[in-house]
């Protein structure tokens, strides 16, 4: 693999806040004062300063890019920004804080490195700060900002941003997972502490929002530990031109946890096959190894039935095989979980029908104390849930690792997507019978 | 560990070959929008290390407005000559012919009748997935989109309830007569792309490098003088987008930054000749990409509008 002499790394994070927190103004203050905005967006900015805004331009037009958001002046769906600094590229997710449109945080966070909750330092610590904090460390991201925004309005009092942090610091216990969190005092619509320091801060000695998001430690939030590789697409060519290629048959997938070497080792699961990896194969050459999140075509030594869905894993660590779940889920539609009902369940690269045999807790997401034994969860509702499929599932707990513990729920008929789940770990490992092949 | 690294440009391919996979095993019948511009030909390439050595399982598909620049139709239909892939192009005009598009009274662009002339195609060879090159940076209504993005049977875009998409488990399912369109360059930037184009050695269409050409002055931009009307039997396909008296010709170096077809891409004035050159063109630029559109400059919501109406 050629390497550049300054690999630039990509970050993706996503700033969640209650309505009028300023998250749009924060990504448009971070755009504008990192002198990501091209002459052209800020003329728009201006143009539409004038039919909106009173004259002042108003940052989050850049990211409200909907006619209904800047009528209404919120944000209604994930919208995506890009930027750059020399030593990173950022990805952002604005996910909009809207009790309604909690789904959207879940699909603006579920693959981010890092989230940003912004606090309105006049109203503290609200329902939506506790929720979505809930939700940041349940996603598993591993790096968390509080960002205490408005703090102008406060009159940058020290004793303010320490009794919310205070406040915050009670409960973050009660989350866990998180690898580092950080507080930070702002000001987005006037820039404190976004890019550059603020004079009104002397007393916070942190890092700057855009120093922490360029500093921050992220080369092992990547899973380099068991091997995981779903199978995702069977490589092979119909009367290949070249005749080396004759009989070529390549499981392509993305590797989910882990390094794969050739001649390795592996075991096909749910069957529980055992051979080894005769070569990985990529349109740029072969290579010795492969890891996550690394997309590559495997050759095996045998001549195996393998299908997608299936999985490929390395001998030690094996992760759990059953048709029996247990996982959090976050409910996303109107229509509420109907338990008994069968849904498609979408985990890896294998969809199977499932049912909801129990709802054993709806999660309070003030007090994160477990109710017991609701009837049903609604939309936005967090609870836990058994699950029963038609399949064997071949799963990692989600805490353990985000892609092989994570699935979606769809609803057969209108094919909407109706929940995330994030598996519990397995009660037990996969003992496969190690049919080894008779060689 | 730091050999088992990405880099950005790593993160994003290995991103785009798992959305194209996804593609190739969830639908029967998907197609690839090929139109030989510059992200279109990053997914060619994407497509190569998704699937090969099998075959890229789909056809491409160009809808063409009839006021194509013709190195890009070259370049097109060379480059899927050279991939072995069916190539298969509808026009604007034949959907007009079939009295499926409709044009307004005295518009001369032909973008927005590009929508019906798609959906037409999607019909008759039943696609129910359409891959596509957008990219959620190079406008603020597309900055909304999902990678699968789900279509009704109108081919509308209902961006207010669109499905969530969570980790990589994209929710593939569509009923018959559905569609979705997939966009596997969703997080890439104008400079990603162009610095993929140099890492992989892509060829591109030659209209991206400085060239002479005669320009004139229109909507704040210079716009390319069209081909000269010879079938005068004909009506001509560019009147009103030829300069007026008031608009005098220049010629002048200059290259697109992003095309759309000769009466809506501004040309922008440069001496790059080079891969290397754009980079550092873009990278210094002080305007977006589609700065350049004038069919993006309608209205603050343009592009949202015509999505919603089943545009790409």
């Amino acid at each position: 693999m050629p390497h550049t002499q300054h690999p630039i790394e990509l970050l993706r994070f996503n700033t969640c806040g209650s309505v009028d927190d300023g998250k749009s103004t924060l990504i448009g203050r971070l755009l504008y004062d990192s002198k990501s905005l091209m002459e052209d967006q800020v003329e728009a900015l201006e143009r539409s300063a004038d039919l909106t805004g009173g004259g002042q331009i108003n940052l989050a037009n850049l990211t409200d890019g909907l006619r209904a958001e800047r009528e209404q002046g919120i944000t209604i769906d994930v919208a995506y920004r890009y930027f750059a600094t020399p030593r990173r590229k950022f990805i952002v997710a604005d996910t909009p804080g809207h009790v309604q449109y909690t789904r959207n945080m879940v699909t603006g966070a579920s693959s981010a490195n890092l989230s940003i909750v912004l606090v309105d330092a006049r109203l503290g610590v609200i329902e939506q700060t506790r929720r979505h904090t809930y939700l940041a460390a349940l996603l598993g991201i591993p790096h968390l900002i509080i960002a205490i925004n408005k703090m102008d309005l406060v009159e940058w009092k020290q004793s303010r941003f320490q009794e919310i942090r205070a406040e915050i610091e009670a409960f973050l216990p009660k989350l866990g997972g998180f690898r580092d969190v950080k507080f930070m005092p702002l000001s987005a619509l006037n820039g404190d502490n976004v890019v550059d320091y603020s004079k009104h801060t002397p007393w916070y000695e942190g890092p700057t929002l855009l120093g922490h998001l360029e500093n921050v430690h992220i080369a092992s939030d990547w899973n380099l530990t068991s091997f995981r590789f779903p199978v995702q697409w069977i490589n092979r060519p119909h009367q290949p031109a070249d005749k080396t290629l004759q009989g070529f048959h390549g499981l392509s997938g993305q590797v989910a946890s882990g390094i794969v070497r050739r001649g390795q080792p592996v075991v096909v699961l749910p069957c529980g096959i055992k051979t080894a990896v005769k070569e990985i194969w990529t349109y740029d050459g072969p290579l010795a190894e492969a890891f996550c999140p690394q997309s590559v075509t495997l050759r095996l030594e045998h001549d195996l039935e393998v299908n997608r869905g299936d999985m490929l894993v390395g001998l030690d660590g094996l992760p759990g095989r059953s048709t029996e779940l247990q996982a959090h889920v976050c409910w996303m539609h109107q229509r509420s979980l109907q338990p008994g009902k069968k849904y498609f369940l979408k985990h890896t690269t294998q969809t199977v029908s499932a049912v909801i045999t129990e709802i054993k807790s709806r999660i309070d997401i003030i007090t994160y104390e477990p109710e017991p034994n609701p009837t049903s969860l609604a939309l936005n509702d967090i609870g836990v849930i058994k699950i029963h499929t038609s399949n064997p599932l071949v799963f990692d707990g989600y805490g353990q690792n985000r892609l092989t513990g994570s699935f979606i729920l769809v609803e057969q008929g209108t094919n909407a997507t109706v929940a995330a789940g994030m598996l519990h770990p397995p009660s037990e490992a996969a003992k496969p019978e190690y049919n080894d092949f008779a060689i | 560990m730091s050999n088992y690294h990405l880099d950005h440009l790593q993160h994003l391919e290995t991103e785009a070959i798992h959305v194209m996979r996804e593609v190739a095993a969830e639908f029967e019948r998907p197609v690839l929008l090929f139109s030989g511009g510059k992200d279109s030909i990053c997914l060619l390439r994407l497509a190569e290390k998704a699937f090969r050595p099998s075959d890229i399982p789909m056809p491409f598909l160009n809808i063409e407005t009839g006021h194509e620049f013709p190195e890009l139709i070259t370049f097109r239909d060379f480059r899927a000559q050279e991939l072995g892939a069916k190539l298969i192009v509808r026009t604007v005009e034949d959907a007009i012919a079939r009295g499926v598009a409709v044009p307004s009274p005295g518009e001369i662009s032909r973008n927005k009748l590009q929508t019906p002339a798609l959906l037409g195609a999607i019909e008759e060879f039943q696609f129910d997935c359409c891959i596509g090159g957008a990219r959620r940076d190079e406008e603020k209504a597309r900055a909304k989109e999902r990678f699968f993005s789900y279509r009704d049977a109108f081919g509308q875009w209902d961006p207010k309830n669109q499905r969530p998409e969570i980790w990589n488990l994209y929710n593939a399912r569509v009923n018959p007569g559905e569609n979705m369109r997939v966009f596997p360059l969703s997080n890439w930037t104008e400079m990603d792309v162009w610095e993929y184009i140099r890492k992989e050695r892509l060829a591109v269409p030659t209209i991206y490098f400085t060239h002479e050409r005669d320009c004139f002055r229109r909507g704040g931009q210079w716009i390319p003088v069209p081909p000269p009307h010879m079938d005068t039997a004909k009506p001509d396909p560019y009147a009103g987008a030829r300069p007026k008296p008031s608009e005098p010709v220049r010629k002048l170096f200059v290259r697109v930054r992003t095309i759309a077809d000769m009466i809506s891409t501004g040309m922008i004035e440069s001496p790059a000749d080079s891969v290397d050159d754009i980079i550092a063109e873009v990278s210094a630029a002080r305007v977006t990409e589609r700065g350049s559109r004038a069919d993006d400059k309608a209205s603050e919501a343009a592009m949202e509008d015509r999505k919603k109406a089943g545009y790409f």
